[in-house]
């Protein structure tokens, strides 16, 4: 636990002082959403179609920020460093998986109120609580695949490619889920909860994801 | 186990891709001793520290470090050893000080260590600067606090005093000198001043052993023909 917190507090810290990920992803799904609110010329949107914009946005701007992940590791020494000192490697996982929860929790507290100005028309208010329990358990998915999916890619050349072209077939059924739970509660006379059967499903897609990156992740840091 | 020997290497080898980068190298280094790995770049010096650091995996021959055997035993040895590398293994963007404190808490070490270490090297009024501020030569010497922070048994130092002006190496020579007890193996363009600190002398040409020799039963002319 003091591994992961070292290594946590480590990325925090770096990332308070370089603003390298998140701002990035905070514009890409701004500007995403201005893209949509053109694209789409009608008032407002509602329903499974503002949840399918609503996720798939998160989704490609958590897949930015997963491809910052690993680079400092990488570029500066940082893998060696940790292989060396008489840790869980597993803590690496966990650290990141966690560093990447809170930079796509932070993005939402900026991209959800952005999305309901911009294109949602139902009143986000009343349905806000559902809409933070489904997230966060897409958040979780996506923290943990996009954590090992980038520390495969950073191995590669061409890791600018490979963290997309891995990562968005392994996310599908976890955008299906978060895009099938939070549409009634983004309609315009929908529920105020999610559907039960499909947070059972994200949530189900995010202990098998971090029980096999769990698994494997020592593997991957191997010569 | 104290009567193993630091290092016992018996036909080591290594590939990248189709190249060899080590191939048959066998060495015996009593603890307290220290190895200085002579050769051209390329020559494979740093391959062969980084299979004794546990980063890499030999394929082929056998290692053994602090009487564990690698790669099997790697946990085990890790804790024991410090590398100095050519990266200086800091993140550019914090500071020194936050760096060491980093490597404090992976090795669950108290951080006032941290204190004394910057001291010791002359850092203390640059300590709060961030890595990417620093001269290659201040670098060079935090690198040395974070490999020695530890106290370890086996120093693998890959040419420790790049970048080192004199009196910066007269700092840190008390850390990773031959004077404090630890084995060593080191690597240097410097091929005199490493045999003059060495008890041993490799010198790779292409991977492979070119001798295997004490400091005194060296000619000069061997070396010579190393760098040729």
């Amino acid at each position: 636990m003091s591994t992961v917190l070292a290594v946590l507090r480590k990325d925090l810290r770096l990332e308070l002082r370089t603003f390298e990920t998140l701002p990035a992803m905070a514009l890409f799904s701004l500007s995403t959403f201005v893209i949509f609110h053109f694209g789409f010329n009608q008032a407002a949107i509602a329903g499974q179609l503002a949840a399918g914009v609503l996720t798939v946005t998160l989704l490609f701007a958590a897949l930015l920020g997963a491809g910052r992940l690993f680079v400092a590791e990488r570029e500066q020494g940082g893998f060696d460093a940790f292989l060396l000192a008489p840790v869980d490697r597993n803590a690496l996982l966990v650290a990141k998986a966690v560093a990447m929860f809170i930079f796509l929790a932070v993005l939402e507290v900026i991209a959800v109120p952005a999305f309901g100005l911009l294109l949602l028309g139902p009143p986000l208010g009343p349905r806000l609580p559902g809409l933070i329990a489904v997230l966060a358990l897409a958040d979780l998915g996506l923290a943990v695949i996009g954590t090992f999916v980038s520390a495969i890619a950073i191995q590669t050349r061409a890791r600018d490619l490979i963290a997309p072209i891995i990562g968005l077939p392994l996310l599908i059924p976890a955008l299906i889920a978060t895009a099938r739970a939070a549409g009634p509660l983004l309609a315009a006379h929908g529920s105020g909860s999610p559907p039960t059967k499909w947070i059972a499903i994200l949530a189900l897609y995010d202990v098998v994801f971090a029980l096999i990156a769990y698994a494997v992740f020592d593997y991957l840091l191997e010569d | 186990m104290p009567d193993t020997p630091a290092i016992e290497l018996r036909g080591v080898g290594r590939r990248f891709g189709e190249r060899t980068a080590l191939k048959e190298v066998s060495v015996l280094l009593p603890r307290g001793a220290t190895l200085a790995v002579l050769g051209r770049n390329g020559a494979g010096k740093s391959t062969l520290l980084r299979i004794l650091a546990t980063l890499l995996r030999p394929h082929g021959g056998e290692v053994e470090v602090l009487g564990e055997p690698l790669p099997r035993r790697a946990f085990a040895v890790r804790p024991k050893i410090g590398l100095l590398g050519h990266e200086p293994l800091l993140y550019r963007d914090l500071t020194g000080r936050e760096n060491l404190q980093y490597h404090a808490r992976l090795y669950r070490l108290p951080e006032d260590k941290v204190d004394r270490l910057l001291e010791a090297v002359g850092m203390e009024l640059r300590g709060d600067d961030a890595v990417r501020s620093l001269s290659r030569g201040m670098v060079q010497r935090l690198a040395v606090c974070r490999t020695v922070l530890h106290e370890p048994e086996l120093l693998l130092l890959d040419e420790p005093r790049a970048n080192l002006d004199p009196a910066a190496s007269d700092l840190v020579e008390p850390l990773i000198g031959g004077s404090n007890g630890r084995t060593r193996v080191l690597t240097s363009h410097d091929p005199e001043a490493a045999i003059k600190e060495a008890d041993l002398v490799l010198g790779l040409r292409d991977g492979q052993p070119a001798f295997l020799a004490q400091p005194g039963g060296l000619d000069a002319r061997q070396v010579k023909e190393l760098y040729a």
